[in-house]
């Protein structure tokens, strides 16, 4: 009997027990397999550094990327304003996509429309599908603004935005002054942080007001950040400074939303009103480069305001972003952060024998793994491999100048455009301590054993780690939790078998 | 709430008038209540969804590469195209299976052209030829390749037709070409009746005059076939296993934790077995004409509908399968009676609001109802007519039925019906769950199962009851805000 009612057992254990392991000998028998030698065989090679050349060798397949595509930037911009749902011009099923992969990682509900688009509108164009969508979602689901961005299909049949939604408000769509920002985000272009830019822009674009004098504010842009809650810290920060800022756009609540019973669909926190007038701020500061280009450089162009990039990550990053602060505000680092700035070293010190010289291998986004160097550097631990698929020259540059300041940087290689696959050969040929990435580092780790400190997006396997914040002094230390534990949590596992390995079994460490 | 037939009528129509008055027009006839003695649920299906209105729909490339090919493990299923659609599909379905991944098995792995600009512009086809290159070089255990192409493909006027039989012959593999791009059809249906197309025009073609011994088969009197199980969570094991202890022989799983040879196999049963007949009749309609297999639809979700499918399946062959059938109905009884006296007090009388694909918005009716439980709306998310038909087999009178629910009908259906549970899916899981409504996933069994077979319904019973009579429901409202 397979079930006792006292405990049942789901896949985790049920498919062990022995008639299960029978089924599946029997199964076999039809699969017409490979035999056990030559699977073992294989699997062998593909660990070799025969293997890691031909796999280096790829020109045309990408194997396990680890990036998306620019659509699923968009709708994350645009969650941050106040009454904004996004709306995707083009087939639907990128919609379904979209909303399941961001649903999956922050278990929020994600609010995102189609045009639903078919083969029809794929002869003559989306305009039809837009004027109904338009229409459709503005009566539904009474947003304050819809903010546009298309899918692939849209883009290779050239549906002109502009125009159709200028059509869509004179057939009634929605008022002729309500808010229709877009962006063209063709999936075949970039990553999903070109996404993000680009409906950032599109969105700052259409919002912008009348200039005035100034507002004497600073505005922060946060990039493709999934740790949501930073902004909560950014916020608190910029108080604590008595900095007035904007951020553009805020979607902690998006992502991050209390459960009080009610289902609240729209959880932007940066107003209209304040993306508006965000033109009258003094200087933009983004917190990430590669994701805020293309709005970096409208805000200079057009607002002709300054922008700095400054990454408050780590103890390095946190300094220079508040000395910038400082610098431009004329307001002093208030004792309060240097009291976090020391508990967080002090942290570090504590944690840091076991770190130090630790070789590790790190997968992520142009910006987070900037973040992720720095602070690893300055914890004394050692980059081997940096894989970024979404990887550009200014990045490979801005890593390169990064690791060259460190002794314990000197090891690194940074492979840009390459995969999870790629990473496989690299883990099994020159193998390193830990490995920091996303959930599907857990497929690395189960092949190569190395352990996997997850940060990044997405994480699907873990639950809360995108609420806690990654930010400042104070993320300094969730991130070091998060990695030196991993460390510690593998040297149990690798000390306890009794009366093997367990002499180093400390209960102290 | 026991709202009345014609309560529940209006308000169906409360819920419409949010609409402008084009899209109300279209969503109305998608919505119903199941009248008394009708053989049909009488809402229009497998229609355009219309424009901003939220709908849970995926597309052809979902069902072609999510739900049909993707799970044949021994293959290699290359997204073509852009980065997105293999990515957002990557390792997310649990499809369970065997094997070393990476090696010989490739089901938890994306693999992708990942076009760029100069693709769109000069055509993808040299670049597909290439990947399916680097492919046999890199992972030459693979028994073959599929390529479920994505929108800009079918817009290009590439031709992955000829790059797969070009490249079958250079490589002595099967290349199937799946032409699943995401703005054909109305759903992921569509894809799901492509990829049966395929099946049948790209492997079966040839492969039906292979002769058994060449796919290492000997024919048995007892040989059946599962079609359109996908192994979601063991699903399709639970079931096999009570399948071969009434005497038969399963000689390929099709697609959950199928290998390419058992897709071969697959018409050389005596009888093929349809799970999820939404996305697989195609094709056993198609055994049936061609190669004289005739199917059958089975219901593998709680104790009544699997005594009753194992019955039926057992009619189909001798006394000595008709005997084993009620000699494992039997065995099974009193595992299903522990886990009916255990959970059936804490669920009789629950609610229950369903909305889901394929198949189950019919299929586990039962088992809610062998818990004591109540399914008081279904709706599909791309079903057709048929599939309507068959619901009122399951459904009481009285039940709401919403074809294609659009996110703020099924909201305004949970507020005003007010169910004790929703099963659907991951998108609309956390918009229930922050009204404190209790929710199970009902594609991905919300990462549990298997929930076929008996020792699935044991399972389910657990997680409906974990769910249901979770004390954290309970802390929703602060204590000083409650009345």
């Amino acid at each position: 009997m397979s079930q006792n009612v006292e405990q049942i057992n789901d896949h985790v254990r049920l498919f062990h027990q022995p008639e299960y392991q029978e089924l599946f000998a029997r199964k076999r028998e039809f699969e017409n397999c490979h035999s056990p030698e030559e699977v073992a065989r294989v699997a062998e090679w593909t660990k070799s550094w025969d293997y890691r050349e031909k796999n280096f060798a790829r020109e045309a397949l990408t194997v396990n990327p680890a990036k998306a595509c620019q659509p699923l930037g968009a709708i994350f911009a645009a969650s941050g304003f106040e009454g904004t749902l996004p709306f995707v011009h083009g087939s639907q099923g990128c919609v379904a996509y979209f909303r399941t992969h961001l649903t999956r990682h922050f278990k929020e509900p994600f609010s995102a429309v189609s045009s639903s688009m078919t083969e029809d509108a794929a002869v003559f164009g989306g305009l039809k599908n837009m004027i109904e969508g338009l229409a459709n979602c503005y009566a539904l689901y009474k947003p304050k603004m819809i903010a546009l961005c298309t899918t692939c299909m849209a883009e290779v049949i050239g549906d002109d935005l502009g125009a159709f939604i200028t059509t869509s408000k004179n057939e009634g769509s929605v008022p002729q002054d309500f808010p229709v920002p877009y962006a063209h985000t063709p999936s075949f272009v970039g990553s999903h942080i070109t996404g993000y830019d680009n409906m950032l822009k599109g969105i700052l674009l259409e919002l912008q007001g009348p200039r005035t004098e100034g507002n004497g504010k600073l505005n922060f842009i946060p990039g493709f950040d999934t740790y949501v809650t930073n902004n909560r810290e950014l916020d608190r920060i910029l108080n604590l400074m008595d900095i007035p800022h904007t951020i553009l756009a805020d979607n902690s609540d998006s992502f991050d939303s209390p459960n009080e019973g009610e289902y609240v669909m729209y959880n932007g926190k940066t107003t209209l009103a304040e993306a508006a007038d965000a033109v009258n701020a003094r200087a933009t500061i983004a917190l990430q480069a590669y994701s805020t280009e293309k709005t970096r450089a409208f805000i200079e162009q057009e607002w002709q305001q300054p922008t700095h990039v400054c990454r408050p990550f780590g103890i390095r990053g946190t300094d220079a972003f508040l000395m910038k602060l400082s610098e431009l505000t004329g307001k002093p680092i208030p004792r309060q952060l240097e009291i976090e700035r020391g508990r967080a070293v002090d942290a570090m010190t504590d944690s840091q024998a076991w770190l130090h010289g630790k070789r590790f291998a790190i997968y992520g986004d142009p910006d987070l793994v900037i973040a992720l160097l720095s602070f690893t550097l300055e914890m004394g631990m050692e980059p081997v491999h940096i894989v970024v698929t979404n990887s550009n020259e200014g990045f490979e540059q801005e890593a390169k100048a990064l690791l060259d300041s460190y002794p314990n940087g000197k090891e690194a290689t940074i492979w840009g455009g390459r995969d999870l696959w790629h990473l496989r050969s690299l883990l099994f040929t020159e193998p390193v301590d830990l490995l920091i990435g996303n959930s599907y580092g857990k497929f690395l780790w189960r092949d190569t054993k190395t352990p996997l400190v997850r940060i990044g997006y997405p994480i699907f396997d873990r639950h809360h780690l995108h609420r806690y914040t990654t930010l400042g002094y104070q993320g300094a230390i969730n991130l070091l939790n998060w990695i030196v534990n991993t460390v510690l949590d593998e040297l149990d596992r690798q000390t306890n078998i009794t009366g093997k390995t367990d002499i180093s079994f400390d209960l102290i460490r | 709430m026991t709202a009345t037939h014609d309560e529940k009528r209006q308000m169906i129509q409360e819920v419409l008038e949010a609409y402008p008055d084009k899209a109300r027009k279209k969503r109305e006839k998608h919505l119903n209540v199941i009248e008394e003695g009708k053989s049909d649920c009488g809402v229009k299906s497998n229609i355009k969804s219309i424009p901003g209105v939220m709908t849970t729909r995926g597309c052809a490339f979902a069902g072609a590469k999510g739900v049909v090919w993707g799970p044949v493990k021994d293959m290699i299923h290359i997204s073509h195209g852009p980065i997105g659609c293999g990515y957002y599909s990557w390792a997310g379905r649990r499809n369970y299976y065997i094997g070393t991944t990476g090696v010989d098995t490739f089901g938890t792995m994306q693999f992708t052209s990942d076009f760029q600009e100069r693709d769109i512009v000069f055509g993808g086809d040299k670049k597909l030829a290439k990947v399916i290159d680097e492919l046999e070089t890199l992972f030459p255990l693979s028994q073959g390749i599929t390529i479920e192409s994505e929108c800009p493909v079918g817009l290009i006027g590439d031709d992955i037709e000829a790059v797969a039989r070009k490249k079958a012959k250079e490589i002595g593999k099967s290349v199937v070409p799946v032409r699943c791009e995401g703005f054909r059809g109305v759903s992921q249906s569509l894809g799901h009746h492509i990829a049966n197309d395929t099946v049948r025009d790209w492997v079966f073609a040839k492969s039906d005059k292979v002769p058994n011994e060449e796919l290492g088969f000997t024919p048995s009197p007892y040989d059946v076939s599962v079609i359109g199980d996908y192994n979601i969570g063991g699903d399709a094991w639970s079931s096999r296993i009570l399948l071969e202890e009434i005497g038969l022989r399963v000689i390929s799983q099709f697609s959950g934790d199928g290998s390419f040879n058992e897709v071969k196999l697959s018409h050389r049963s005596k009888l093929n077995l349809i799970h999820c007949y939404r996305s697989m009749n195609y094709l056993c309609k198609h055994m049936e004409e061609t190669y004289g297999v005739p199917w059958l639809e089975f219901n593998f979700f709680g104790p009544t509908y699997i005594a009753k499918s194992l019955r039926k399946i057992a009619e189909r062959f001798d006394d000595t399968i008709r005997a084993k059938a009620e000699a494992v109905i039997a065995k099974y009884q009193p595992q299903c009676d522990a886990v009916i006296a255990k959970y059936r007090p804490r669920l009789e009388g629950k609610r229950v609001l369903l909305m889901v694909g394929g198949l189950r918005p019919r299929h586990v009716i039962p088992a809610f109802r062998d818990l004591g439980m109540e399914v008081i709306g279904t709706g599909y998310e791309f079903g057709h007519n048929d599939d309507y038909k068959l619901t009122t087999e399951y459904t009481d009178p009285g039940t709401v039925i919403y074809d294609d629910v659009t996110g703020y009908e099924f909201e305004e259906f949970a507020r005003k019906l007010k169910p004790d549970l929703i099963a659907s899916g991951i998108k609309e899981k956390y918009v229930f769950q922050k009204m404190a409504l209790p929710f199970r996933q009902m594609h991905s069994w919300d990462y549990s199962g298997p929930y076929h077979g008996y020792d699935g319904f044991a399972i389910f019973a657990r997680d409906m009851d974990l769910a249901l009579n979770s004390p954290t429901w309970g802390l929703v409202k602060a204590p000083w805000q409650q009345a």
